[in-house]
């Protein structure tokens, strides 16, 4: 598993890479309340805003952590937002992506990094 | 948040876990570790636990009699004061030369004065106020040695009551003085979330044994500004500073109720207030825009500053306060459209991110209120 500063975590099956929100982030947001997902089949490049997450508290993004093809999106979350906060590092992951390269994870945080980033 | 003020049970709510943010220049519990939609549900199913010390008290002791006072106060608010009964109290407006509204507050006639809780941000306007134009009449004496707590739901009644018997027997916005060990309770049956329950002004000497005292009572949680908000959202209650403010007058704001006959066209005391051109013609002829609820379809929250549009693409105006109803169980909202506009069924459109989704203006409350008339 990576870690981003967005406290996004990713984790690499095949080909794709599996994206979701960190235990941290999700605590940190609160009751998550509505999850508006991109289409698949669509390149998003680094920073865009894919996902639009309201809590009881506030709207937030999640951006795409690197350049990529969006292939399949967690639908069960625009019915069920609140298994963001009941289950953010498995049932609730968002997306997948498709990348021409996995070795620009490297980039990113392993578990000791972020971690000590959230300290 | 070195600027900011903090609350008497500061240390408590820290202990309670509450996550501290600022709020009106005081450092204020948002949330507990439960979370705001627990907090929130807890509160209509079982009773909730507030501090709102933030919040102004205020007596108002005549110089020159009560009567005096009560006109004095009068003059300031479209509202009837002098015929409010001892023991009881009222919700009040002070109004503004346009009819705009400077603050929105509770008081209550206590026989040999009367007493006035205004909102934290206000209040020093408030004080101010008070203190240039009721100067022949009263002594404005701001209390800042009394901490302020709502217990609020369906088992406050039995919370409180286990502490001090005698408030089971009052009614919705009853007053009424009460000794708890050895200090003295300054209760009304009233409250910002649309369920029954009490506000119960305690010394700061007192606040925090009396607090723990009702913690330890079954079904009794913390609960805070997150979750006070949403409560009184669903309630169709207004939040001075986002649904009313001095752009707003009493009748856009739907709060004509408040106005009572006595100091309407026709009444006793007709009139005599800030603003009262507007207001009793806005009266008479309707204003030109309504604050009305909002239910947005399917999930998305519309927040404060949502611009609504008719189906057509014309700019309607914008929600002033809203957010997801817990309770409800679906998005709701608050904010005011031209008086055309302003029936229940009106299908409009609020844009959030760029798009135009589907919203319909319905009666408020959203959540059903239980208070004990």
């Amino acid at each position: 598993m990576k870690y981003t500063e967005e406290h996004e975590w990713l984790r690499v099956e095949g080909d794709y890479v599996v994206v979701g929100i960190t235990e941290h982030a999700a605590t940190q947001l609160g009751d998550v309340v509505f999850v508006e997902l991109p289409e698949t089949e669509t390149m998003v490049a680094a920073g865009d805003e894919v996902v639009v997450i309201e809590s009881v508290k506030a709207a937030s993004d999640i951006l795409a952590p690197v350049d990529g093809e969006i292939v399949a999106v967690n639908s069960k979350l625009t019915d069920n937002p609140g298994l963001v906060n009941e289950d953010p590092t498995g049932a609730a992951w968002f997306f997948k992506m498709k990348l021409d390269d996995l070795s620009v994870l490297d980039q990113f945080m392993d578990e000791d990094e972020y971690n000590d980033l959230i300290g | 948040m070195s600027d900011l003020k903090r609350l008497g049970l500061h240390d408590l709510h820290v202990e309670l876990g509450g996550k501290m943010v600022p709020f009106a220049g005081y450092e204020m519990p948002v949330q507990y570790p439960a979370g705001v939609m627990k907090e929130h549900l807890h509160t209509r199913a079982a009773a909730g636990l507030f501090d709102v010390s933030h919040m102004g008290q205020v007596i108002l002791r005549p110089k020159k009699g009560m009567e005096a006072l009560c006109l004095g106060f009068e003059a300031l608010m479209p509202v009837d004061v002098a015929g409010l009964a001892q023991g009881r109290q009222r919700y009040g407006l002070f109004t503004d030369e346009t009819g705009g509204i400077l603050d929105d507050l509770m008081f209550a006639n206590r026989g040999d004065h009367l007493f006035v809780v205004v909102n934290a941000a206000c209040k020093e306007a408030d004080v101010a106020h008070m203190r240039a134009h009721l100067g022949d009449v009263a002594e404005v004496e701001f209390l800042s040695d009394r901490a302020l707590i709502a217990l609020q739901g369906p088992g406050a009644e039995e919370a409180l009551a286990s502490l001090v018997p005698q408030v089971a027997a009052m009614r919705f916005m009853d007053v009424a003085i009460c000794a708890w060990q050895g200090a003295e309770l300054w209760v009304s049956r009233s409250g910002y979330t649309g369920e029954d329950g009490y506000e119960v002004s305690v010394p700061d000497a007192a606040a925090e044994a009396f607090v723990r005292a009702l913690l330890a009572c079954d079904g009794v949680m913390p609960i805070g500004l997150g979750a006070r908000d949403s409560l009184r959202l669903e309630a169709g209650l207004c939040l001075y500073g986002h649904d009313i403010d001095t752009t707003t007058s009493p009748v856009e704001a739907g709060l004509t109720w408040a106005i009572q006959k006595a100091r309407r066209a026709g009444g006793a005391r007709e009139g005599g207030f800030p603003g009262a051109a507007r207001i009793l013609r806005e009266l008479a002829e309707g204003p030109e825009r309504c604050r009305v609820g909002l239910r947005p379809e399917g999930r998305a929250p519309m927040r404060e500053g949502v611009e609504l549009f008719a189906t057509d693409g014309t700019s309607l105006g914008r929600v002033t306060s809203g957010g997801f109803g817990p309770s409800v169980e679906a998005p709701v909202a608050m904010g005011y459209v031209p008086a055309a506009f302003a029936k229940s069924g009106q299908a409009v459109e609020g844009e959030v991110r760029g798009k135009r989704l589907p919203v319909t203006l319905v009666d408020m409350p959203f959540n059903p209120t239980t208070y004990k008339r």
